[in-house]
């Protein structure tokens, strides 16, 4: 796992967009081979966003072959309700970007069948090869989507109850009237991000410091679901110096080491996208990858 | 600790709506949907830029709503070039343009090509709906005229909408007929609406009627300005509000109290404030008075003709800064206004017209007003330093409050009518959209200067 540690939430936002950004030029994706994106919402990924579409405001970022999952809905709440995560993707991504409409896939919190649902989810899923790449941010609980602590480890998409905080916590979009929040959610499962071939969890302000010292240091644990990124070959945690308050200064110190090493000895050029050296002083021609 | 409350709603999967909801409408059809882009919008009392306007069958859409339903990205997307969208201008007031007098009976065919060609000629200076002027005339003129004034959409093709007719008089006040015929005016309304109905040639028995036809577009009369201070009209009032009239207190002697009375019966407009009116007078302020009211209704809306000639700028700037919000500039104009400098033959008049202003011809005397309506947004910008936001919602935003109409028109939001301004920072007409189309503006001038 990397742990990418940077000074603030606007570095942070700024990192990850980046990332993604590259990633996707170096996919390259064409009508065939797609871009399988997945997205959370909330407010830890608001500045991607917003970097992302300063990104394809000057050129330098096409949506048209992307296709994109996102990780939860609330059910019973209409789609154009200004609370619900299909408005809030609409006016933080999808209004300023070129992405078509059939590529974007959010769980229907109206189907009639909820379950029938959730596995179609699933299904469409696996029918365009799996996700590239998901980004995700986590609770205070640690939790991932809506996985919230003593979730399966190995879940699927499926209908969650809201825990009583959480509902508590949303009643402040819902003229504080906890009846009108919803307190049934669709959403991905541990092992549905996991599966992905690379996943990216972002984790920034002093309020996740703890939750990201336990998925970090700590075992897995269904209690904080996203320690399950410590089985991932390929995960990654961008976190910024406010959320590292709960870690030992031992692992700060590593992390930041690492991408000193990169910088200064291996040099940044010579580093690739996903971390692997591409090639070190006694072989130009080879690469070799971590 | 936490309390568990035991009323948290559960839901019942089986009854619970199919996608889509309900409530949000669908349009089944595939029709163009257009998106216009790098351009800033007044929306909402703010201009908003990198946003852009979605339009559909001639409305305004959401795209939220169209991206999730219908899944299709827009099929035309059209360049702003960062100029200023404005929803298209109403004017309240105009007797006639290019020629044209609406008070004129002439035969059906002629009358009709007059109109047609106001109608198209108004759309230079942004005006895309608007309400054909007739000054006092007689019940025959009205009878004849009036049928050609219903309610009638507009197009990119045959110009603006026609709201229906502003019928200023005949139940005017004799002292204050400005250049309306002394011989047509009437004195009183003793029977009510019975009397208005008789003059004007109303379809409806009854108020209720008129109201049925208001609401299905088939009343004639939009703007009723009367005096109410002649007998009869004062009590006739909420029976003209009834049938879906706006009523306007102009050419009128009413001292304050009975101009708030008008107002306290349902009277939601002054016409040309300051013209047509007594003075201002400290002690008994008249219907201008209306602009320091301080009863619970809201005050109401006041006609502004700013060209700076028939109100002093001073005048302007004192009203609009008693009464910001009730401002509404119109031109008041008639036949000579959008003809190029010249003499001219209009009804029985000889003008002369000047760049802008037009004069009886050989004499110093003005033949009327002249101004187009984007002049009086920019005269009104200079005289009062109001926000361009303001001056734009003069000709939008409020005309349309009055009319009610605020749903469809002097609006840019999903559902309304997709009439659409493109200004240049400093408020001139680049190009004008009517039902989501765009007019050809050189073609429409090109007209103008063959027929005359």
């Amino acid at each position: 796992m990397r742990l990418v540690i940077r000074q603030d939430f606007e570095a942070v936002s700024y990192h990850v967009a980046k990332y993604v950004k590259e990633r996707i030029r170096e996919f390259a994706p064409t009508a065939s081979k797609p871009f399988v994106l997945g997205l959370p919402t909330g407010s830890s990924p608001i500045g991607v966003y917003r970097n992302l579409v300063k990104f394809h405001q000057a050129g330098e970022l096409s949506f048209q072959h992307i296709i994109t999952f996102n990780m939860d809905e609330y059910v019973g709440l209409p789609r154009d309700h200004p609370e619900s995560y299909h408005s809030f993707m609409w006016s933080n991504l999808f209004k300023h970007v070129d992405i078509l409409p059939e590529n974007v896939h959010i769980l229907d919190g109206n189907a009639t069948d909820l379950d029938l649902e959730c596995q179609r989810y699933e299904e469409k899923i696996a029918a365009v090869g799996g996700i590239e790449l998901f980004l995700g941010g986590i609770g205070p609980d640690g939790h991932i989507a809506f996985n919230e602590p003593g979730s399966s480890l190995n879940s699927r998409t499926r209908v969650k109850t809201l825990a009583y905080d959480t509902i508590v916590a949303n009643a402040r979009f819902f003229d504080n009237d906890i009846t009108k929040v919803p307190n049934l959610a669709l959403t991905v499962g541990v092992a549905t991000v996991m599966d992905a071939r690379e996943v990216c969890i972002i984790i920034t302000g002093a309020h996740k410091a703890l939750a990201l010292a336990k998925c970090i240091e700590e075992g897995v644990n269904h209690m904080w679901t996203v320690s399950a990124i410590q089985l991932h070959p390929r995960g990654m945690v961008v976190c910024d110096e406010d959320a590292t308050l709960e870690l030992h200064v031992k692992t700060v110190n590593y992390f930041k080491s690492i991408e000193k090493v990169h910088e200064q000895l291996i040099g940044s050029d010579n580093v690739g996208l996903q971390g692997g050296v591409r090639s070190w002083r006694g072989n130009a021609e080879s690469t070799y990858h971590q | 600790m936490l309390q568990y409350p035991i009323t948290l709603q559960t839901h019942n999967f089986i009854s619970s709506p199919a996608s889509p909801e309900p409530d949000t409408p669908i349009p089944e059809n595939l029709t163009k949907v257009t998106k216009i882009v790098n351009c800033k919008i007044l929306r909402d009392h703010k201009i908003i830029e990198k946003d852009a306007i979605w339009i559909q069958d001639g409305k305004i859409i959401d795209p939220h709503k169209f991206f999730w339903y219908q899944k299709r990205l827009p099929d035309e997307v059209l360049d702003a070039e960062g100029l200023l969208v404005a929803p298209g201008f109403i004017e309240a007031q105009i007797n006639g343009a290019f020629g044209v007098d609406f008070s004129l009976p002439l035969d059906h065919d002629k009358y009709e090509k007059g109109l047609l060609k106001v109608s198209r000629g108004l759309l230079k200076y942004g005006t895309t709906s608007y309400c054909p002027t007739i000054v006092s005339s007689s019940s025959s003129v009205y009878h004849k005229v009036l049928s050609h004034l219903k309610p009638r959409a507009g197009s990119a093709k045959t110009g603006a909408t026609v709201l229906g007719a502003h019928v200023e008089g005949p139940f005017i006040n004799k002292a204050r007929h400005g250049a309306h015929e002394l011989g047509v005016l009437q004195a009183s309304a003793h029977n009510g609406y019975k009397d208005f109905k008789n003059v004007y040639g109303f379809e409806g028995e009854t108020p209720e009627a008129q109201k049925k036809l208001s609401e299905e577009d088939l009343n004639c009369v939009k703007i009723i300005t009367c005096a109410p201070e002649l007998d009869g009209v004062m009590g006739t009032i909420p029976d003209l509000v009834k049938a879906g009239i706006t009523v306007s207190v102009g050419h009128s002697m009413a001292n304050i109290s009975q101009a708030e009375k008008a107002v306290i019966n349902g009277a939601t407009f002054i016409t040309h404030l300051f013209n047509a009116m007594p003075q201002f007078h400290h002690r008994d302020p008249g219907v201008i008075g209306l602009l320091g009211s301080r009863f619970d209704l809201p005050r109401p809306y006041y006609g502004l003709i700013c060209d700076g000639i028939h109100v002093h700028p001073n005048s302007i700037k004192i009203a609009y800064d008693s009464h910001p919000k009730g401002a509404i500039l119109v031109t008041d104009a008639m036949s000579a206004m959008g003809l190029l400098p010249g003499s001219y033959q209009l009804g029985n008049m000889s003008v002369t017209k000047e760049d802008d202003r037009v004069y009886i011809e050989g004499t110093d005397t003005l033949a009327g007003s002249v101004i187009t309506l984007d002049e009086c947004i920019r005269n009104f910008i200079k005289f009062t330093h109001c926000s361009v936001i303001e001056a734009l919602e003069a000709v939008t935003l409020h005309p349309a409050s009055l009319l009610g109409i605020q749903e469809s028109k002097g609006v840019i939001k999903p559902g309304a009518d997709a009439d659409l301004v493109f200004l240049s920072d400093d408020l001139f007409v680049r190009r004008v959209f009517v039902a989501g189309e765009e007019v050809d503006l050189k073609a429409i001038d090109a007209e103008i200067i063959k027929q005359f």
